[in-house]
């Protein structure tokens, strides 16, 4: 599966892709600045996913809640999300309507700050600080969103901090920080611009040269810190977190291989052997056979700096301890890397994520969103052409010497969570009860 | 056009759009077999994929009594057993092929779908065959299944948003309603479930007669009809019984109940009542009267809630669309300490859609959003055989997703109002919040206008 792709650079530094694709008069705008929590500084935690929550509060010619009704009004669908080290922004519209989208965009690039108030700020603190409590602070597990990467990255590290931040720190932010933000890193050398879907490609050039072109560039921003991480955690760590849940949850995390390295792709198809759907290993084992998990999976945080996480996510079932949970959990990648992987299963993973890859770039959004992934971290759009191989190249003997070097004691974090108090203890003891049957 | 770029300071104009490009929803075409089960076929050819449904008449909304949840546990069972394979390997058989299938059961019908590279059709097709007419449950999948389902219903205590939804619809409906217990059925009904209860259950409801095989992608018509014949062509068996069943019955009462979760730092917020069936001639005036009260972004009680107050993350109202009259409900967690303001907000936007005509501003953008989004809904294949098994689950006109934007277009603001006074009720909403009663019991009793009703997370009365 290949999709086109044209590039393009404006004067200002604005990085450009384009797929044309006619099929439904469809065309996705899709915005990435390379800006994401790893660039706040300290006492400002969360401040770039606030600062994301201001770009919709309107811009010079915008007013305050249009961005979203315009693009509704089109008939488009529209959000935003912030990241360990990105932002993105993002519309899907019709076809004629493309020039709405890219106008708003390069309007709140260009034009922020004039529509920036005080009050503007102190609603969407208030917003944010609810959305803190709703995926967090009152959903169960929600905390392991700050409490996995806090482990995994030691604390000088620009990954170990709040993405979402704490809530002192997002009422200490101010106008000064937006203006600071906003000049610093939201500069058209500082992003790309994918569009996908039905457009025109001399028409889709001349419309963002009109918008985007008289753009200034930035004055650079400031560089990260040093990301460089030893390749394993130098020890296991283990965290047990008490919370108002029902059932033990664990998520086993690893230092693995930076997205985009050969040794990605290999550490995508171990965790895929481990956790990817109910052939994988934990789900029959755990789940299936000994009955000691209600749920199992993996994923990967796709970092492109300093390490990347593999992360195993297992939920026990309500007869199961924590104590049983863990151990199960971790005898499971004992033997993946005493015994190596089998050629059958190398093959089912890689066979699952090429059906998920081309899957994947069915809707124009998806696509524009995987051109930015790839001109933003690599600066080369076409990698979404080249994924399939790469994990085609995946052997058994790769994976092997991948568990070997990576899935050892040195280099695992136990993110434990236990059940809190003992309404919830006896709730479980009841219902082992009529699972013993 | 020229390709010069005119250089200006300050920012560009607002555009305006061009002229549209027409839209089509896919074709599709309609076999049946000899047998009488159906086929639904839309033949997309963008990449090299095909989505396959199987569409049983065998939803929740068709148990008998004393079985809620046999529905969910008979479709999940299909995948655990069938023609002389185990669980572990029909899904290494389906893995193996790059695709994982989805056997489920909602309140309207069971599902069994997967999306495959269309050069592997066939094999996926034979494999969906073996689960529809060859499943064994085994004995110890049943009791696992039963197991999983207990410990989600176990989680759900703990789970401020599922307990709130759970609580709202056994708020809403009769305790004899089969919509006031969850699908999937509660504690005590899935462990009175049985093997036999399972097995009886699938030999009534899956039958030729009431199973619908949607195709969508890189196939031809004729060759899923070749398929299908090959496949399912000698599936015996009779039309299934019906079940006359109340399953959405809702006594006419307002009612006010706290779900007791000390020291929640949000409270989660269900209102709301019965809504309507599907097939209400009245479903496009609801649906944009809904949009415009609660359904976009820039709804008004999302701009309430979270634009003008900061009460809230996000603000949503729904109608929940099945065979008889699923939930209306308005869905939203607020900071404890402002959830009696918040809720007075949304009955005061229930009371405002009901009492005068949206502005034509309002109504264009609910309808040219619901227009201008229809194809951008369809851009997968999944997506286009979910739209056309609820064509075949509701028995929607041939034409409806032909129609729709039509439709839409014409409902005015007469419409709207019309809808919201025939289909908001204020006198008998159910204020449903799971949130710390020390905080939110009082506001919420002086806006009910009597004390609220406090429960444990099991629906257990709370003493006052």
């Amino acid at each position: 599966m290949q999709i086109p792709i044209d590039t393009f650079t404006l004067d200002n530094g604005l990085f450009v892709t384009l797929s044309e694709d006619h099929t439904a008069p469809i065309v996705a705008v899709n915005l990435w600045y390379h800006v994401g929590s790893a660039n706040e500084r300290a006492g400002r935690t969360g401040f770039a996913h606030l600062f994301e929550h201001m770009l919709f509060q309107g811009s010079a010619s915008v007013g305050a809640n249009e961005h979203f009704e315009l693009v509704q009004r089109a008939g488009g669908t529209l959000n935003g999300s912030t990241w360990l080290d990105r932002t993105n922004y993002y519309e899907t519209v019709p076809s004629n309507q493309l020039e709405l989208a890219l106008w708003l965009e390069a309007n709140r690039m260009g034009y922020l700050l004039p529509a920036m108030t005080q009050q503007k700020l102190d609603t969407q603190r208030d917003v944010v600080q609810n959305e803190r409590r709703w995926s967090m602070d009152n959903q169960p597990y929600g905390s392991w969103w700050e409490r996995l990467p806090a482990l995994c990255f030691p604390p000088s590290h620009p990954f170990h901090h709040s993405l979402i931040g704490s809530m002192s720190d997002l009422d200490a932010a101010s106008l000064e920080d937006i203006e600071q933000f906003f000049t610093t890193y939201y500069t058209p050398d500082n992003a790309v611009l994918s569009i996908a879907g039905d457009f025109d490609r001399a028409e889709a050039r001349r419309l963002v040269e009109r918008h985007f072109g008289p753009i200034p560039r930035g004055a650079g921003k400031p560089p990260l810190p040093d990301m460089t991480l030893p390749p394993t955690l130098g020890g296991p760590l283990r965290e047990v977190v008490p919370d108002d849940v029902v059932l033990p949850r664990l998520f086993l995390a690893f230092r693995s291989p930076v997205f985009g390295s050969d040794d990605y792709y290999t550490a995508s198809v171990c965790g895929a052997i481990l956790g990817l759907k109910k052939g994988s290993r934990l789900h029959r084992r755990l789940v299936r056979e000994r009955q000691i998990a209600a749920e199992a999976q993996s994923f990967t945080y796709d970092l492109t700096k300093g390490s990347d996480l593999l992360v195993l996510d297992v939920t026990a079932r309500p007869e199961s301890s924590s104590e049983e949970l863990e151990r199960a959990v971790n005898e499971e990648v004992d033997r993946l890397r005493d015994e190596g992987v089998t050629a059958e299963e190398v093959a089912r993973a890689v066979t699952l994520i090429e059906t998920e890859l081309i899957v994947a770039l069915q809707s124009a959004g998806d696509r524009a969103d995987k051109l930015s992934l790839f001109a933003t971290y690599f600066g080369d759009p076409s990698l979404v052409n080249t994924q399939a191989a790469r994990y085609r190249e995946v052997t058994p003997e790769r994976v092997n010497a991948f568990a070997r070097a990576r899935l050892g004691t040195d280099n695992r974090a136990s993110l434990l969570y236990v059940p809190r108090d003992t309404e919830t203890t006896s709730a479980n003891q009841e219902l082992a009860e009529v699972g013993a049957r | 056009m020229t390709g010069t770029t005119t250089q200006t300071s300050g920012p560009t104009p607002r555009p305006t759009p061009t002229e549209p490009r027409n839209y089509h929803f896919p074709a599709f075409h309609r076999r049946t077999l000899p047998n009488g089960m159906r086929l639904v076929v839309a033949p997309v050819t963008k990449l090299p994929l095909v989505s396959i449904t199987a569409v049983i008449d065998a939803g929740a909304s068709v148990e008998r009594e004393g079985q809620d949840g046999v529905a969910a546990l008979t479709a999940q069972l299909l995948l655990e057993g069938a023609a002389g394979l185990d669980g572990a390997a029909l899904t290494d058989r389906f893995e193996r092929i790059g695709t994982s299938v989805d056997a489920h059961a909602d309140w309207d019908a069971a599902t069994v779908s997967l999306t495959v590279l269309a050069e592997r059709l066939p094999d996926a097709l034979a494999l969906v065959r073996d689960l529809l007419r060859a499943p064994e449950f085994p004995e110890r999948e049943v009791a696992r299944l039963k197991d999983e389902r207990l410990a989600e219903l176990l989680q759900l205590r703990a789970e401020p948003r599922g307990l709130a939804d759970e609580q709202f619809s056994r708020a809403v409906y009769a305790p004899t309603a089969r919509y006031a217990a969850p699908a999937g059925g509660s504690a005590a009904s899935v462990r009175a479930l049985t093997r036999d209860v399972a097995r009886g259950f699938y030999a009534e409801r899956y039958r030729p007669t009431s199973t619908t095989l949607v195709f969508v992608g890189e196939v031809s018509v004729d060759r899923a009809a070749e398929l299908a014949l090959e496949l399912f062509g000698d599936w015996q068996g009779d039309v299934a019984s019906t079940v006359e069943r109340a399953v959405d019955a809702s006594p006419l009462t307002r009612v006010a109940r706290v779900v007791a979760k000390a020291d929640a730092s949000q409270s989660e917020v269900r209102v709301g009542h019965a809504g309507l069936p599907r097939r209400h001639p009245d479903y496009f005036e609801t649906t944009v009267m809904n949009a415009v009260l609660g359904g976009l972004f820039s709804s008004r009680i999302n701009l309430n809630l979270r634009e003008a107050h900061g009460y809230t993350y996000g603000a949503f109202s729904a109608f929940e669309w099945r065979r008889a009259a699923g939930p209306f409900m308005i869905q939203t967690a607020v900071k404890s300490d402002v959830t009696g303001a918040a809720v007075r907000e949304i009955l005061h936007e229930i009371e405002r859609m009901r009492s005068q005509e949206i502005s034509t501003d309002e109504l264009t953008l609910a309808t040219s959003y619901l227009d201008g989004v229809f194809p951008i809904r369809y851009e997968t294949t999944s997506a286009i055989a979910t739209a056309l098994s609820n064509l075949v689950i509701h028995d929607l006109p041939e034409h409806f997703y032909d129609d729709y934007r039509v439709r839409v277009r014409s409902v005015t603001t007469e419409d709207v109002l019309r809808a919201a006074q025939r289909h908001l009720h204020p006198d008998r909403l159910r204020i449903v919040v799971v949130g710390d009663p020390a905080v939110i019991a009082t506001p919420l009793g002086e806006i009910h206008g009597a004390p609220v009703e406090t429960v444990t997370a099991d629906g257990a009365e709370v003493a006052a």
